[in-house]
């Protein structure tokens, strides 16, 4: 039996990044705010202890942060054609699970997107033509610009204390930084991780190529600092457990650090964990939501009442809520229409890797964003004419960690099990280094969500299912961007290099990245787009959706940044405007 | 607010006419902000319970006593007590009835607390809902469930009478001092107690042993007292929970969090100007240990593995979030109870809406013996020139047991 709660005024769905930070907002504003977290309560002081969290074992390969398969997963299959089958053990990708959400388990890497991304349909049409466009292709605009965000760019890279150099402050070009990044209105809140040998190698030899390389900004960061919500942090200890893990030192900007120590003083506020919300209730004309139904960790289920949700979870899970509710048209690839599902994409990658002589990189001397970048080869910022794809890349010789279970790179040759393997790993681990290009995906009318006809969870509802693969577009620029590294990497003194560009089939199997991207995206029509310019439902004006699922095709970076950015501007509409005027704050 | 004073306009309301209103209000305010810098509501709210409704152990040298109900509930509170009762209670430690409160309710320091204060208190009080919650309050094992063994220690013990001001000090110094001698009570865990629980006079402010922590000395003291603080950086301690030195942890963590963050910055000055201008008094500081001595560097060997990343090799900590351990009082006690606890147990700092995180220290007494433990307690003891005797493993040994026996957790 389902039990009726009293209303609040906002109900949240998914306590990470985007929920903590509109539940603090809002709270502020003075609304009465509830988040429902499906994954348990996780603290720094509680769950992140020095001595128990460098644990290889437990957080990378048992995966405790992640979402566990047996409670949610997602199908997956490369074309519209294949039959889709669960993924049973994460692999490509890690969804996490718990307050913090993929904001406790992340590298850090925290990038402004250019320019040239919100607008990469009318500048390619522009600049090359129509028929530059990959075919089969869904790529628009966005219906935001980046100097609208900027400000909102900024409000998160301040609260996240990310540690950078900033290469355009309002327009002058500054030595050290990214000289193709948009105007900026002031400095990173810290100033830039210090670098390793590896990434004073690559900065050399980029900048004797004529590239123009800076320091990657970094949410692992370099000095104290207090945020704007008066959350303190810690410089990076270099200790290199990042990514899969929680940060012990207080030094990775994350919902823990940078925003919950504010957000559970608020009266206003209450967090539930454990409580799986199970669907967006409607009023009968399916134009209002009325709340949500959630279940709990005893598998009660309950009616939470409020009036607006905000659904705040990682992107796959925002999609099936959608669908799972009945907000929006789902999308429908044979027919081309339709909106949720529409549009997923994830991340290219290509690179070069080589194993030098007499050197000793310490690799475990790491962060998760240390590294040195050049962006020459990102987005439009180089002439594409000829190249045959659109899109680019950002180019790094980073360490993330040198983890003892997962770090043994080996030359290609070397017997995978033995006393050779044994020797080579001894022999190679100061030895390696890469340079890795992180690439663009466009969207296409084949790469979409949608609701698995066989397979369910355990509460009996469909799993989300993917229809993905890399198009030759993404191809053609992993093999081109993958020369480039292989050019700079030799530059560096490599005397032999293994270049890796995307081969075969995508598939689930190797991590990759966790950077998915689309489903649930923004734009100027709802034809095309699930939400307007403010992350507002075009069909269901008191819900908002937040995250990377809002992206209409994914840049050649990691989506955080820019995920925050959309936050605060969402929030300032939602507090602004929506409040006082309750509705569609975008006539379609 | 705006529940408050409706709260107060209503109860006003209801037997007044309303130009009544105002003064009753900031009567009750001012009585709310003196309950605030008491902390009376740390020992007579347990958690989870409404406020003020009484029943916590309150843990005493002679056993346990649990905190009585103050709000107004007639038969379970002190719904029947007149203002006159009150200020009894409050000045002479005696209910209503003649019978003798434990000097565990600290009237030895709320005698020194003005009737007009002891009076807002109490209109604040009856404020406050009642609860009915019935409270044992003669838990106390023989001979000291005998209250009539009082007169005999308030004899010793006890010396009634308002706060008097000093004329040849400056108006926040006085206020510093009734607020500390006062109604802040400081010295209850600040001051050495003799054999029967009563404050040494002698010894006022110069630290203590409580419940396996140590309050330190808080005296102008510069190696283990406030000496080294400017006014600023007590007055951040006191407002914050932290300062660039250290952070507040334990039953400090506790008074921070529910009284001094909540105190005003005049209250929160005068308290430091008294602190830093009432005087000096600590041991004599022994010569450090040479750092070759062998705990010593077996000490540091712990501490590069263990403590480095956070305390940094310099042992000045991350201001705000690792305490300095270079020239810090807590390190430098005489007593390192609280040292060793907060290695073997790990502690959580103070988080008030200033200073929100509160970071911790993770407890390193499942991975660290005792003697390790004493080793890396005895490096930080002297080294940056840093002087304190050295811990041993026996010290160590015996803090395990009373923490784990506090906790209920096998050591």
């Amino acid at each position: 039996m389902v039990r009726r709660l009293p209303p609040k005024d906002v109900v949240i769905v998914g306590l990470g990044w985007t929920g903590s930070i509109l539940a603090l907002e809002l709270a502020r504003a003075g609304l009465e705010v509830v988040a429902l977290e499906r994954g348990p309560w996780r603290d720094t002081a509680t769950d992140f202890n020095i001595g128990t969290t460098p644990d290889e074992l437990r957080y990378s390969i048992r995966h405790e942060l992640f979402l566990r398969p047996r409670q949610e997963t997602v199908t997956m299959r490369n074309t519209p054609d294949q039959l889709a089958l669960p993924i049973r053990r994460w692999g490509s990708f890690l969804p996490g699970n718990g307050v913090g959400g993929a904001g406790v388990h992340w590298n850090g890497q925290t990038w402004r997107f250019l320019p040239n991304d919100f607008k990469i349909r009318s500048n390619t049409i522009a600049r090359y033509g129509d028929k530059a466009l990959p075919d089969g292709n869904h790529i628009q605009d966005w219906p935001v610009t980046y100097e609208e965000l900027e400000p909102y760019y900024d409000r998160f890279e301040y609260v996240a204390g990310i540690s950078g150099k900033a290469g355009n402050l309002k327009g002058a070009t500054q030595p050290g930084g990214n000289p193709f990044e948009g105007a900026r209105a002031r400095e990173y809140p810290t100033k830039p991780l210090t670098q390793g040998y590896a990434q004073d190698l690559f900065t050399k030899a980029a900048t004797e190529r004529g590239l123009h390389p800076f320091p990657r900004p970094s949410a692992n960061i370099s000095e104290p600092y207090t945020n704007p919500y008066g959350c303190r942090m810690a410089p990076c200890t270099f200790c290199g457990f990042c990514e899969r893990f929680g940060c012990a030192n207080y030094s990775k900007s994350s919902p823990q650090t940078c925003v919950l120590p504010a957000l559970m003083r608020e009266p206003l506020f209450e967090a539930r964990t454990e409580c799986e919300v199970t669907k967006v209730n409607l009023s009968g004309d399916g134009k209002h939501a009325t709340g949500v139904t959630y279940v709990d960790s005893q598998g009660q289920e309950w009616e939470q009442p409020g009036e607006l949700v905000i659904l705040c979870a990682f992107s796959f899970f925002n999609v099936r809520l959608m669908l799972l509710s009945g907000i929006g048209q789902p999308y429908d690839r044979d027919r081309d229409e339709g909106v949720v599902g529409r549009n997923y994409a994830y991340q290219s990658a290509g690179g070069s890797t080589a194993f030098f002589e007499n050197v000793n990189f310490n690799p475990f001397a790491a962060a998760g964003s240390l590294g040195a970048a050049v962006d020459d080869y990102n987005s439009d910022n180089f002439d594409h004419t000829n190249l045959g794809f659109v899109g680019g890349a950002s180019i790094t010789c980073a360490y993330t960690n040198g983890r003892p279970i997962l770090y043994r790179p080996v030359p290609p040759g070397t017997p995978t099990w033995g006393s050779a393997w044994k020797r080579a790993v001894k022999d190679n681990y100061q030895k390696v280094t890469s340079v890795g290009a992180q690439g663009s995906v466009m969207s296409y009318r084949d790469c979409f969500l949608d609701l698995d006809p066989t397979y369910k969870d355990p509460l009996g509802r469909p799993l989300l299912r993917m229809t993905f693969d890399y198009k030759n577009n993404e191809r053609k620029l992993s093999d081109w961007m993958s020369d480039r590294c292989d050019e700079i990497i030799r530059a560096m003194g490599a005397k032999t290099t293994q270049k890796t560009p995307i081969r075969g089939p995508w598939s689930v199997i190797p991590y990759q990245t966790t950077h998915n991207t689309g489903g649930a995206i923004m734009g100027d029509d709802p034809k095309t787009s699930a939400l307007n310019r403010y992350l507002q439902s075009w069909d269901v004006p008191n819900v908002f959706v937040m995250g990377a699922s809002a992206f209409p095709q994914n840049a050649g970076y990691n989506p955080t940044g820019t995920v925050g950015a959309l936050t605060y501007w969402a929030l300032d509409a939602i507090r602004d405007r929506y409040l006082k005027s309750p509705g569609p704050l975008v006539q379609a | 607010m705006k529940r408050l004073l409706l709260l107060a306009a209503l109860l006003a309301g209801a037997a007044r006419p309303a130009w009544a209103v105002p003064d009753e209000y900031v009567q009750i305010e001012r009585g709310r902000a003196l309950a605030t810098a008491g902390d009376c509501i740390a020992c007579h709210t347990p958690g989870g319970r409404p406020s003020f409704s009484g029943g916590r152990a309150i843990e005493t040298p002679f056993g346990v006593i649990r905190s009585a109900n103050l709000t107004p509930d007639a038969e379970t509170g002190i719904g029947a007590w007149s203002a006159d009762d009150f200020y009894r209670a409050m000045h002479q430690g005696r209910r209503p009835d003649g019978t003798h409160l434990y000097p565990a309710f600290p009237y030895p320091y709320y005698t020194k607390v003005t009737r007009a204060d002891t009076d807002a208190i109490y209109a604040f009080l009856r404020t406050l809902p009642p609860v009915r919650n019935p409270v044992d309050r003669n838990a106390l094992p023989f001979p000291f469930d005998i209250r009539a063994s009082l007169i005999a220690w308030n004899a010793i013990n006890f010396t009634p009478g308002e706060w008097q001001p000093d004329p040849a000090r400056s108006a926040e110094y006085n206020r510093g001092a009734y607020l500390v001698d006062g109604l802040g009570h400081c010295g209850a865990c600040h001051t050495p107690m003799n054999l029967i629980g009563g404050s040494k006079d002698s010894e006022y402010l110069q630290g203590n042993q409580i419940q396996s922590w140590i309050a330190p000395n808080i005296t102008g003291d510069q190696l283990v007292g406030l000496g080294s603080w400017s006014v600023d950086d007590i007055v951040e301690y006191l407002r914050t929970g932290r300062n660039a030195k250290t952070q507040a942890t334990g039953p400090m963590g506790e008074v921070i969090e529910a009284s001094t963050s909540h105190m005003p910055d005049a209250d929160l000055r005068a308290i430091a100007a008294y602190l830093k201008e009432r005087g000096a008094a600590g041991p004599t500081a022994p010569a450090p240990l040479a750092a070759d001595d062998a705990r010593m560097t077996a000490g540091r060997s712990i501490f590069t593995d263990t403590c480095k990343a956070c305390h940094v090799e310099a042992g000045t900590g991350i201001p705000f979030l690792f305490p300095s351990l270079a020239g810090s009082q807590n390190v430098q006690q005489t007593d390192p109870t609280t040292l060793i606890r907060v290695v073997v147990s790990g502690t959580k700092a103070a988080q008030t809406g200033a200073a929100p995180t509160g970071p911790a220290m993770p407890a390193l007494g499942w991975r660290l013996g005792d003697d390790q433990v004493a080793a890396v307690l005895t490096y930080i003891r002297n080294s940056w020139g840093n002087r304190a005797p050295p811990v041993s493993a026996g010290d160590v040994a015996s803090v395990r047991k009373s923490v784990a026996r506090a906790s209920g957790t096998p050591n």
